[in-house]
């Protein structure tokens, strides 16, 4: 249950609506805010996936494959 | 000419992996070794070529002409969505399909329907629909290795032989090492398009002199500066596009793609890098498209830009068929590879245009898995194995992969649209409203197969609708909207530029919503169509 709260919190994130009309600041000087954004979210992403498939990996499948 | 002979060198090294790869068989293979490989993909093989099976002329030519003309929002519409729905669907359905593949010998979606629902006419009802929604992405393909052969033979080689080209090196390799070869040379392609974006990067800047002079002369015109920012499109558009990558899982070479794996552990790493890989491709081809509208000194660009800008202004005035030519010169399909041969040396340039030519190549995957459908769904289930034996079948397979590519390319020939709204509006939406029907198999018992027939019959419905209604209304000037259906006031469906609207959302909206909801109301109103508890309980995760 924890785990899909935390996945539907980081889809909601994904309508980053406090960047809609910004392209500062430009982040290292050249990407707009609302691309680095979006790049920083599919890092954040990245990690997300890497704990769930820490944490909820169905092993199960494996034996259930074999049955 | 350098760009050429790097490109059909390119070509000639996927077909020749696609020849090794048939050495490699099994002696005395049989189906599941020309279809799935054996079930034998290692990790590395495994992630690489899933991941470009999921990568067509769409991500880097599409993406990079659609941020060409509306910016940085297509990053955000595309590839963050996709990174974070793709690998939720093959943690939570990939990998329950792996199993069930093992458990049961499935070898594509549609037999795991027909034995989860008990049905047989249905199922075939299932793979016509499937079938037809991914010829459209079959044809993409096509049409960007047109689009990619004539932009770097600088117009020598014609879009219909370029597209002619690819369709034979593509049907060439997927013809001899099926599903073996055709990983094989995905994950070749993706190691090439994954090193693409770091190079053309640091190429471009250089020759434009850095790229913060770029965007702050991007921010300083108002021409240009709403293309740092997501102000052109609305909320409601950009959280419609949550709902396209629903279509991955649901699309049938993905679906087979995670029956190839040798181990369930072979998911992991493909769940965590997917996100990783997405950044790598999608960033700089967006971020390239949208800093090639400063591009002025490169002709080619130049020109996309002027037509644009003629549309912008004069559309009312101008006749249909003007409209279209001026937007046939806009498009951004090819802008990255004119970019890089306006800023990179020729011998480089052509090896950036390989690795272009190694994304659009990626049908391979759709054309061996429709394949695969055919003979499994078809022509096993008709019982033509069971009287010919599996030689035949996949003899048969080979013929079905010749007369594909014969049809897709004749179709490319004649395609008007960009191929960004081609794949949104027709393939993507129809598999995003497919996507109900292995939520249901898996996960709800009271499921039935007229609740999985009404998905699909509306599924088919609502593309063909939405196809006739594009063909009926012409699409108006950029910024324009037709009403098509309005209640009290409300514009319920409206034809704009990029496609249409139902209040305000992309169709894929409603389209899934309706189905999931179909597949509820109709399964509950036919209770009696449920299947033997013996096959619910092979289905007990």
């Amino acid at each position: 249950m924890f785990a899909a709260l935390i996945v539907a919190l980081v889809y909601a994130l994904h309508q980053d609506v406090w960047f809609w009309r910004e392209a500062r600041p430009l982040v290292l000087g050249f990407l707009p805010i609302g691309l680095f954004y979006h790049a920083a979210y599919t890092v954040g992403v990245s990690l997300l996936l890497s704990w769930l498939v820490r944490r909820h990996w169905p092993r199960h499948l494996d034996a259930f494959s074999r049955e | 000419m350098i760009a050429a002979v790097v490109v059909f060198a390119y070509l000639a090294t996927v077909l020749a992996i696609g020849v090794i790869a048939r050495g490699r068989s099994r002696p005395g293979a049989d189906a599941e070794d020309y279809f799935l490989a054996g079930r034998s993909l290692g990790p590395a093989v495994f992630l690489l070529s899933l991941f470009g099976a999921n990568m067509t002329a769409f991500s880097i030519l599409g993406a990079s002409g659609h941020a060409f003309a509306n910016g940085i929002v297509t990053y955000g519409l595309m590839a963050s969505s996709s990174a974070l729905i793709i690998p939720l669907c093959l943690f939570t359905i990939g990998t329950r399909l792996w199993a069930l593949g093992v458990r049961h010998g499935f070898m594509t979606p549609v037999q795991m329907f027909r034995d989860r629902w008990e049905c047989g006419h249905i199922g075939t009802v299932i793979f016509v629909v499937q079938a037809a929604l991914l010829v459209p992405y079959i044809v993409i393909a096509v049409m960007g290795g047109g689009t990619t052969l004539a932009a770097v033979s600088n117009g020598r080689v014609p879009f219909w032989i370029g597209g002619g080209i690819v369709s034979l090196v593509v049907m060439g390799y997927v013809f001899f090492g099926g599903m073996r070869g055709t990983a094989w040379v995905n994950t070749f392609q993706t190691v090439l398009f994954l090193s693409f974006g770091a190079i053309a990067v640091a190429v471009v800047a250089s020759g434009m002199g850095g790229f913060r002079a770029a965007m702050d002369s991007m921010l300083a015109s108002p021409a240009t500066a709403p293309l740092l920012t997501r102000e052109r499109v609305s909320p409601l558009y950009f959280f419609s596009y949550t709902f396209i990558p629903l279509s991955s899982i649901a699309f049938p070479h993905i679906g087979i793609f995670c029956l190839t794996a040798r181990r369930l552990d072979h998911f992991r790493k493909t769940i965590v890098l997917y996100p990783i890989c997405m950044i790598a491709i999608w960033l700089p081809s967006v971020f390239l498209g949208v800093v090639a509208n400063r591009a002025v000194d490169v002709p080619a660009i130049a020109s996309k830009i002027e037509a644009r800008a003629t549309l912008a202004t004069h559309a009312a005035a101008l006749t249909p068929e003007a409209r279209d030519q001026l937007r046939a010169r806009a498009s951004g399909d090819d802008v990255v590879l004119k970019l890089v041969e306006g800023y990179a040396p020729a011998w480089l340039a052509a090896l950036l245009g390989a690795a272009v030519m190694a994304a659009v190549m990626a049908s391979d995957s759709q054309i061996l898995a429709l394949s695969t459908m055919f003979t499994e769904d078809v022509f096993t289930f008709y019982r033509g194995t069971a009287r010919f034996g599996q030689p035949v079948q996949v003899f048969t397979g080979r013929v079905f992969i010749v007369l594909l590519t014969i049809v897709a390319y004749l179709v490319a020939l004649d395609a008007p649209q960009s191929i960004f709204d081609l794949a949104t509006q027709y393939a993507f939406a129809g598999y995003s409203a497919l996507a109900p029907l292995l939520v249901a198999a898996l996960f709800w018992r009271r499921s039935t197969k007229w609740g999985a027939l009404a998905v699909t019959l509306w599924t088919a419905a609502a593309v063909t609708a939405i196809a006739v209604l594009q063909a009926v209304v012409p699409a108006p000037p950029a910024g324009a909207s037709v009403a098509i259906v309005s209640l009290a006031g409300v514009d319920v469906v409206t034809r704009v530029a990029a496609g249409t609207l139902v209040v305000g959302l992309l169709p894929v909206v409603p389209m899934t919503l309706a189905s999931a909801i179909l597949m509820v109301v109709v399964s509950r109103l036919t209770p009696r169509s449920l299947p033997r508890a013996a096959t619910l309980a092979r289905y007990d995760f």
